[in-house]
């Protein structure tokens, strides 16, 4: 049998004094993909952040591709983990193309699958438009090209169909099916779960810091 | 080319491109240096031969305090969703450091350079032994660098905004100061400077150990 991609037994993470997290017991298996939804403030992004073990949970335990997420291997895994946050993360003085070429330089990958990851989101023509030039969409975008390279083992969608169109969505879909594809997993976070419902294993409402089963 | 060499170029020509497009330190911060130089002689008024005395220390002064505020800035550019990124896409902290030390080490290279000019037409110093400044300029350039990216990765661990910074870096920029200042005063009485330089070279050494043993607590105290 093989070991869930992620399983979170009691976590609690507390930001300042505010309790985020309480309690939450989260098993994710290889080929799933789950949904979570949650009002604003209800710690889903949160949630993402502990399982991409960017912040370290202050009460239970779990783990993340086999890492313990409260031990130094866990920076092992964090390169077969890809996070794509409401937030963009992309450099704004740099085009897409460097963008994504500083992604592929950094992880020592093929640079031809730089434009080769552009043409695949849909911004080939726009490769060499600086980012800050480039609408949210477009960004989001991009942010999906740096997935297609890195191709995680587990894919964290932070507000997953936000700011785009009906073919961007699309690619949401397929990131998703890529990393169950590969024997993976995938989590969905959006404030709209008719919108995942269809790419989805199963989902889950995040209220009051803890999780439970969204109604089918 | 190593992993770790690789990562930290890559950082490196990030940054530079970066600072290519937004021109800030030639096009925004050097300006202000130059005034800064400009205002002493102003304050002082035309007493050539203490303006000639004053002129290395004033010019070290210049690149210290404008040189530590750009590369600061540059350290602290990175968002909490660029540096989430960073972690994930599994880059050696220490190789992160060693590249933005690497850019701005270049970066306030050439700021220390567009400067030296305006500060010798203002200033007319003594010039004796001026090709040391190949060796002066390097390492006190490379110590500034690295002491801003040091205090840049400490504000953000600490989560204490740049107030903490001239705390953090005053007491560390002394050692820059007295060597750099104290090797041009060397020169022109003669004297050896290779105290002064090993002392430069030194405080860069302990600077460089310091940011990269503590790359990655810095790093993980920062998300």
């Amino acid at each position: 049998m093989t070991s869930p991609v992620v399983e979170l037994r009691g976590v609690g993470v507390r930001l300042g004094d505010t309790p985020v997290l309480r309690d939450l017991d989260l098993v994710v298996a290889a080929g799933e993909a789950i949904g979570l939804h949650g009002a604003n403030g209800s710690g889903k992004s949160t949630l993402l952040r502990v399982l991409a073990t960017l912040l370290a949970p202050s009460a239970g335990n779990g783990t993340v591709l086999g890492a313990d997420l409260a031990e130094p291997d866990r920076f092992a895994v964090r390169p077969r983990i890809g996070l794509v946050g409401h937030q963009p993360s992309l450099y704004p003085e740099l085009t897409l193309h460097e963008n994504t070429a500083f992604v592929a330089r950094v992880r020592g990958d093929d640079p031809e699958r730089v434009a080769e990851v552009l043409d695949q989101v849909g911004l080939g023509r726009a490769r060499h438009r600086r980012a800050d030039h480039c609408s949210h969409g477009m960004q989001r975008r991009a942010e999906f090209a740096r997935v297609l390279l890195t191709a995680p083992d587990l894919l964290l969608l932070d507000e997953a169909h936000a700011g785009l169109d009906p073919a961007a969505a699309d690619l949401v879909a397929l990131l998703a099916k890529q990393a169950q594809a590969r024997g993976g997993a995938a989590v969905l976070v959006s404030h709209d779960p008719a919108r995942v419902r269809g790419l989805v294993d199963r989902a889950y409402d995040l209220d009051g810091g803890k999780l439970w089963a969204a109604a089918a | 080319m190593t992993g770790f060499w690789r990562q930290a170029l890559a950082v490196a020509g990030r940054d530079l491109v970066g600072e290519i497009r937004s021109g800030e330190v030639l096009l925004v911060t050097a300006p202000f240096g130059g005034v800064a130089l400009l205002l002493i002689p102003m304050a002082i008024g035309t007493d050539r031969p203490l303006l000639a005395r004053i002129g290395p220390g004033m010019y070290w002064v210049v690149v210290l305090l404008f040189g530590i505020l750009v590369a600061l800035r540059r350290s602290a550019a990175e968002s909490p969703s660029q540096r989430d990124q960073l972690g994930l896409l599994g880059i050696d902290p220490a190789a992160r450091f060693t590249g933005q030390g690497l850019a701005n080490t270049a970066l306030l290279g050439l700021y220390a350079g567009v400067l030296a000019p305006v500060a010798v037409a203002l200033y007319d110093p003594d010039l004796a032994g001026w090709w040391w400044m190949a060796l002066v300029l390097p390492l006190t350039v490379a110590g500034v660098a690295l002491l801003a990216t040091v205090a840049g990765r400490l504000v953000a661990a600490l989560d204490s905004g740049p107030a903490l910074v001239p705390l953090l870096v005053a007491p560390l920029a002394v050692p820059l100061l007295l060597g750099a200042t104290q090797a041009l005063e060397g020169l022109r009485l003669g004297e050896s400077i290779l105290g002064w330089l090993l002392l430069l070279a030194a405080v860069d050494l302990a600077l460089a150990v310091a940011g990269v043993l503590g790359a990655r607590p810095l790093e993980e105290a920062a998300r």
